[in-house]
Order: structure tokens, then sequence, then C-alpha cells
């Protein structure tokens, strides 16, 4: 035991000495949060709107002033014909447009009804549709309430969004992002500091001592443990007061899914280190393999039920995946605990598996 | 009474390769001796160590180390034995004493249990306790590491080319260091690439191929050279080699220090003035000498097994 705790004691003497890698570690989910969470987001803002009516008129004026005041578009001017519309949106001037029917206010009462057209740029087709969406939105709203004399439609769309009301893209990302970084901690930095001994040869004195090797890269796991539960709460302190996503649901079950998920990623870095002889391919194989699919395929950028029926196969066997959705549900969803079992029961699991392949592959010599 | 016994060992990395180690004939290092090893990189050297260290199970064939087998009882002949790579295989980033705190603690002991062990080596190192093992020089990392594999008190311990790299005046410490380690009746097997170094073991195997070509000690080596040697100089000594080389009389010629060393034929029993007349009438070669030499080590070295 003693042994056990010098070599404890060793590797987090290892993990101050490199200040930098230690500064990226922390640093990581600080930038990925921010990143995430300002930066890159599938929201629409300040988008470039033109509008081209023929009779221009009050309740066009209004509208189009209500379209301006919102945080999602600004209005750029108005345009003579649909031609016109075309060719400012060619020069870049405006990614969206509205353009109103002849008459449109006098139509408006008649028996045929008038008619917006929405025209966007759909070289982007997701923020195409969110224009679209939003335009939608503004526009029937502003005719069903603002103007209360059109109350003669029969069917209102009653549109709730679940969960996320204002529809913000980082209750979407934080549980992603929790999958990403706590897997590159654990696994990479595990499966590295284990190669590494390897590569410069001390695993040879190491293995020639009367201490286990098991006990050896257990040893190595504790460090990297200990940092990963830092991170965790880092990237939840950032996530709860900086990207202001609450937490609906059991705190403890939250914080134990994600100690579990962080003992499954310890037990893919030891398996990689176990079958990989230099950092190099350790981290090639951590970032291709492992990586690489959890960005792609864990349904944290895109939704699995959409990707071709083998990547849904695929995407099954990633760990991240079930982490991020079991993340989802108790998180942003709040359900109790026993709608996540299934996912929870799957990470169990998978990390049964990881670490009992781990241990057999593991070599107490070195060839 | 014997510390290490090899029967047969046999290990091959690949089936394409020849094997690393090829050892037909069973040896034996007694307890309490200085057995080194040399002969040419690749010959196998480190392969024996590490299947003597168990770090690699042999193909075929056993051998037993303090009584244990290196295959079976591996776990407890860990306990005993210590091994030092060829490569430094400490950590650069820790300070010498918590490299050796470190290795001390593994082996569930500590620096004070075995000082007496490394007190000689380690008080050189001491004025740098607090320097990462990194920044140290060359000799003094070698010596630390020797601290490192030594804080055990094992009963057997494995060099592999302990002193490469290291400046004359440390390896001639280094070496005295050993001689006394080995009045404690520590067994020592140490691999060598210098002959003066050999020459201080109780035994030497010349090894080559994987496969031991002599074992015995220095000097029953050298006398058993059994050929005629000759010291020779001229004052053209690079023309000097091409042209000893070209005489039928000579069945090998290299340089050894500032002359070359000549082995003649077995039927040839010319003497060194003959030679010495033949160079010069000739070859046209100037300030010949030639004169018999006694056979030393590394002669043994280079003209063992072809």
């Amino acid at each position: 035991m003693k042994g056990f705790f010098a070599f404890v004691r060793k590797e987090f003497l290892h993990i101050f000495r490199d200040r930098r890698t230690l500064l990226v570690l922390i640093g990581l989910p600080t930038m990925l949060i921010v990143l995430f969470g300002f930066a890159i987001s599938t929201e629409i803002r300040n988008v470039n709107i033109g509008v081209c009516a023929p009779d221009k008129d009050v309740s066009i004026a209004r509208l189009v002033d209500k379209i301006d005041r919102s945080e999602y578009f600004t209005f750029k001017g108005w345009y003579g014909s649909a031609m016109d519309v075309d060719r400012a949106m060619k020069k870049g001037e405006i990614d969206a447009a509205l353009v109103f029917s002849e008459d449109f206010s006098s139509s408006l009462m008649s028996a045929e009804g008038a008619e917006i057209s929405v025209v966007t740029d759909a070289v982007n087709p997701n923020n195409a549709s969110m224009e679209v969406m939003y335009l939608t939105n503004i526009v029937y709203g502003y005719f069903f309430s603002d103007t209360d004399s059109m109350r003669q439609s029969p069917l209102v769309p009653n549109l709730r969004m679940l969960y996320n009301p204002q529809l913000r893209s980082s209750y979407n990302f934080v549980p992603g992002i929790m999958g990403l970084i706590l897997l590159l901690v654990c696994a990479l930095m595990t499966s590295v500091s284990i190669v590494r001994e390897k590569e410069t040869g001390t695993m040879e004195v190491l293995l020639v001592s009367p201490v286990k090797p098991i006990g050896i890269v257990f040893a190595k796991m504790i460090p990297y443990f200990v940092i990963s539960c830092m991170v965790l709460v880092i990237t939840l302190l950032l996530t709860i007061f900086v990207l202001k996503v609450p937490v609906e649901g059991s705190f403890f079950w939250m914080i134990l899914v994600s100690l579990l998920y962080i003992i499954l990623s310890l037990g893919i870095g030891l398996l990689v280190s176990s079958l990989v002889k230099t950092q190099i391919i350790a981290t090639l194989i951590i970032g291709m393999v492992f990586l690489v699919p959890v960005m792609m395929m864990s349904g944290m950028l895109y939704p699995i039920e959409s990707m071709p029926y083998v990547f849904q196969l695929i995407a099954q066997v990633i760990p991240a995946k079930w982490y991020i959705e079991a993340i989802r549900k108790i998180m942003i969803e709040g359900v109790p605990f026993v709608f996540v079992l299934k996912e929870v029961g799957v990470l169990l699991g998978m990390t049964v598996v990881i670490f009992t392949a781990a241990v057999l592959k593991f070599n107490d010599r070195i060839e | 009474m014997d510390s290490i016994v090899v029967r047969r060992l046999k290990k091959s990395y690949g089936r394409t390769l020849p094997p690393a180690v090829d050892l037909q004939e069973p040896f034996s290092v007694r307890q309490g001796e200085l057995f080194g090893i040399i002969g040419p990189d690749g010959a196998g050297k480190t392969t024996l160590f590490r299947l003597l260290t168990t770090l690699v199970s042999p193909d075929e064939g056993t051998a037993t180390v303090e009584g244990l087998d290196i295959v079976r009882d591996y776990r407890q002949l860990r306990t005993i034995t210590g091994y030092m790579p060829g490569r430094f295989s400490l950590y650069p980033d820790l300070s010498v004493k918590e490299n050796l705190t470190f290795f001390a603690s593994v082996f569930g002991t500590d620096i004070k249990t075995n000082y007496h062990l490394i007190g000689d080596i380690y008080c050189r190192l001491e004025p740098f306790e607090d320097r990462k093992a990194g920044n140290l020089s060359g000799g003094m990392k070698q010596k630390l590491a020797l601290c490192c594999t030594l804080i055990h008190s094992p009963r057997v311990l494995f060099l592999d080319e302990p002193t490469t790299g290291v400046d004359p005046s440390s390896r001639r410490e280094f070496w005295e260091t050993l001689a006394r380690l080995k009045d404690t009746g520590m067994t020592i097997v140490v691999s060598t690439a210098y002959m003066d170094e050999a020459d201080r073991c109780d035994r030497v195997a010349m090894m080559k191929s994987g496969r031991f070509l002599v074992t015995d000690s220095p000097a029953a080596i050298r006398g058993d050279f059994g050929r005629q040697l000759l010291a020779v100089r001229s004052d053209e000594m690079f023309r000097l080699l091409q042209d000893l080389r070209k005489m039928p009389q000579v069945d090998r010629c290299y340089t050894f220090g500032d002359t070359h060393h000549v082995v003649l034929n077995d039927g040839c029993k010319s003497a060194p003035e003959g030679i010495g007349r033949i160079l010069e009438e000739e070859y046209g070669h100037k300030g010949v000498s030639v004169r018999v030499q006694p056979a030393t080590l590394e002669d043994c070295y280079m003209n063992v097994g072809g």
C-alpha cells in the first residue's frame, strides 16, 4: 500500500511540474463553454432584412418596425420589386426579405386573402429555416394579436417549446461539452501518461519492482480522476452562473452519472495505453476513435435520429452519446432518476466491459 | 552456490527474425560473482537481461535466479533483483531526491534503511539533491540510476551497459562501487562495451548473435588466444593497414590505439623481423617497428567467432 501511495504522489508531482498541461486541462472547459455558449450558436441574430411592398401603408410599416425592433432582424430598406430584392441578396446586403402582394392591406379583407412571401438566402440551410420560422412567427403574431380585427382564422397554431422556451443553444451544448471534456481529460491524459512511461523506459524499471503493475496504472488514474472532478465542478459552475442554464433535475444524480462517465473514460485511457507503445499513437487513437465520434455522432451537434441507419448503430456504442442523453434528461428536462436508468445501465455495462478488457489486455511484461 | 542457472534459453521477436537470444549451452553465475557480458550491438545482451529480469518470457528453455524460475516465480523474483536498463530511465521532471524516495517506497523501504549501500555514490549527488534529474550530467544520471536500483538491497543486480556515455573517472568510480557491492555478496551481471571494464569481471561471456561464444575468466580468455599476435607501426599508418591486409601471412589486421594489431595465419611461423623486412623492402615503409604483442581481451573479442 505504501508503494501505491508513493505512485499517486509521484503522479501528482508530474502533473504539477507540467504547469502548462495543467493550465490547458483547466482552461479548456472554460474556453469551450465560452465558445459554445456565446460565440458558436445556432441562434440567429441581427439578420439583415429587406422588404418589398408595392403598396406601402401604415399596417405594413408597423409590421416592418416590429421586425426591426426584434433582436433577430435588422431592417435594411425598401425595395421596389422582387428583382431588386434578388439583386440585393446577391450583393450580400440582405439575407432575408419579405415580399408583400399588391394591394396588400385591402386584400386582407377580401375572400382570397393577402399574400406575403418570405425569401431567404438558403446557402446555410440551418440559418434559412430559422429565419423563416422567426419571420413567420413575427408576422403571425402581428396579424393575430396586434390587429385585433383579423380574428377570422379558425385554426391558430399554439407553439410551445418545452424545457428550453427561449431556444438557447447552450441548453443543448452544455451536456455535449461535458461529455467531450471529461473524455479528453480522462482518456487522453491517462493513456498518454502511461504510454510515456513505456516510451521513456521507466516502465521497465517499474515492472521489475514488487508493486503490482495493475497498481501502477490505477495509481495513474487517481490524479486524473481528481482533475476530472475539478473540471466537472468548473464546467457546472460556468454553466449555471455564466450561461445561466438551470439544473432542473437532481444535482446528486447528475454528479453521480458524471462520476460514472469519468471512470468509464479512465478505463478507455487504460485500454488504449495497454494496446499502444507510443504517445503519438495513443493521442491519435483517442482523437480519431473517440473524440471525433463524440463531436459528430453523439448527438452533441447533429441529432442522431437524422443520421443514416449505419451511423445510428455506431452512435449506440459511443459512451458519450449515453452520457449526453442522461445529462440532458436530468439537467435540462429535470426528469426523475428512473427515466435515465437505461442510459446509466448502458454506461455501467460499458465501464465493466472496458475495464475487464483493459485489465485482461494489460501486460506485466514488456512484450 | 549458483545464483543464476540457465539451462537453455531462446527468445525471438518475430518469425522471420533470427532469435535475439539463443543460448544452447547451460551456464551459471555463482553467488557473489561479478559476471560480464561483452558483445557487439545486437548480440542479444539486452534481451538476455530482460529475460533474466522477467520482463520478457522465453520461447523455449528456462532459467532460475536465486532458485526462482524466471517464468513461474516472476513475482517473487522481482522483489530480489535490481535492474538498470541501458538508457536513462528515471523521471527527468522529478528531483534527485524525489526519484530516490519514490523508488525506495516502491520497494517498500526508505532511503535510511539501505543508505550504507548507496552512501558512497549518493554523497556525490547530495549537493544536487533538489536538481531535476533531467538536468544532471550523464555520469550523475547513471549514479542516480544505480542508487535507485540499489535502494532495495537486491540480491542480484543486472546492469545493462551502465557506463556508456560516462567519463573515464566516473567509470572508474562506478566500477569501484561494483567491487564493493560484490564484496557484500551481491551477484552482479553487467554488460559493457569497454574491454578494460570486462577485465575487472570475475568471468566474462562473449556474446554474438544470441549465443555465448566463450565464457571464462578474462585471464583464461587471454591465455587461450593461441595465435601469433603482432603490434606494427610505421610512418604511414593508413597505407600500412591496407598493405598488411594484402599480405598472405596476415589473417586479420585492425587498428589498436596507435598501432595496428596483426593476427598471423595459423601455419605462418615468420618472426616479427620477417614481417618488418617485407614491409620495408616490398612496400617501402619507413620507420617500421614490429613486436610480439600479448593478447588483450579486445584482441580476443575481435577474433572470436570470426
